[in-house]
């Protein structure tokens, strides 16, 4: 799947988006997985009420399901208007 | 379409005569724009980041609920993204009904919702450096009134 961060998420991964392969379940699953990767990955996702998630689109919380999705997207809370 | 996501700039008055045409028989017009401002001092410029495609269909979804719960007979809304000078356009949300009541409290359902359910993201730059512009708890807590 795609997964896609925003603002100073993706400031501190250093990518705007990549391809992940994951056997992950959850969006929690997934995070853990890519904060194992980098310390990168750690720093951006050490803490998780400070984020967002959206799967294929639609705001969603972090035990939400993943499976078949192709898009998961992280980023901190909007500040649109 | 009703949900514009523009990097250019635009004419809140055009705007606001092209959208009270289409809403002609409606009786209220009521019509919201948000412009940069400095509030610090010091602030050379805005960046607004988006999410193409989520962006869209939120402002959609937010627009259609507005218009279901207010009865509004139109609703418009403008949001651009990408590199703003203080004092310029933002945004302008456009809502359209028989009775004011419902044209006031529809435009402010949607900023209410766009504030913290669009995907826009606001950096300020400054002399000192850039700084993303944190979400405010209050406008999470406006959320509860609807």
């Amino acid at each position: 799947m795609d997964v896609l961060y925003f603002a100073w998420v993706r400031e501190r991964i250093g990518l705007p988006r990549e391809r992940v392969e994951t056997e992950a379940q959850t969006v929690r699953a997934l995070v853990e997985e890519l904060r194992a990767r980098e310390d990168r990955y750690e720093m951006a996702f050490s803490d998780l009420s400070a984020l967002r998630v959206a799967v294929d689109q639609r705001l969603t919380d972090f035990d939400a399901s993943i499976a078949g999705a192709r898009e998961v997207a992280f980023f901190p809370p909007m500040t649109g208007g | 379409m009703e949900v514009w996501v523009q990097e250019a700039t635009f004419d809140v008055g055009q705007e606001l005569n092209a959208f009270a045409k289409t809403a002609e028989g409606s009786g209220a017009v009521v019509s919201f724009t948000g412009i940069t401002r400095d509030i610090a001092g010091g602030l050379r410029h805005m960046e607004i980041e988006h999410y193409p495609g989520m962006t869209e269909r939120a402002l959609g979804d937010i627009r259609l609920e507005a218009i279901t719960r207010f009865d509004l007979t139109g609703a418009r809304i403008i949001h651009r993204y990408g590199r703003l000078a203080p004092n310029e356009v933002i945004m302008m949300v456009l809502t359209a009904a028989p009775h004011r009541a419902d044209a006031f409290k529809g435009a402010e359902f949607l900023m209410d919702y766009l504030k913290s359910r669009a995907p826009f993201w606001k950096r300020e730059v400054t002399a000192d450096g850039a700084e993303w512009v944190a979400a405010k708890d209050e406008d999470e807590d406006a959320l509860k009134r609807w």
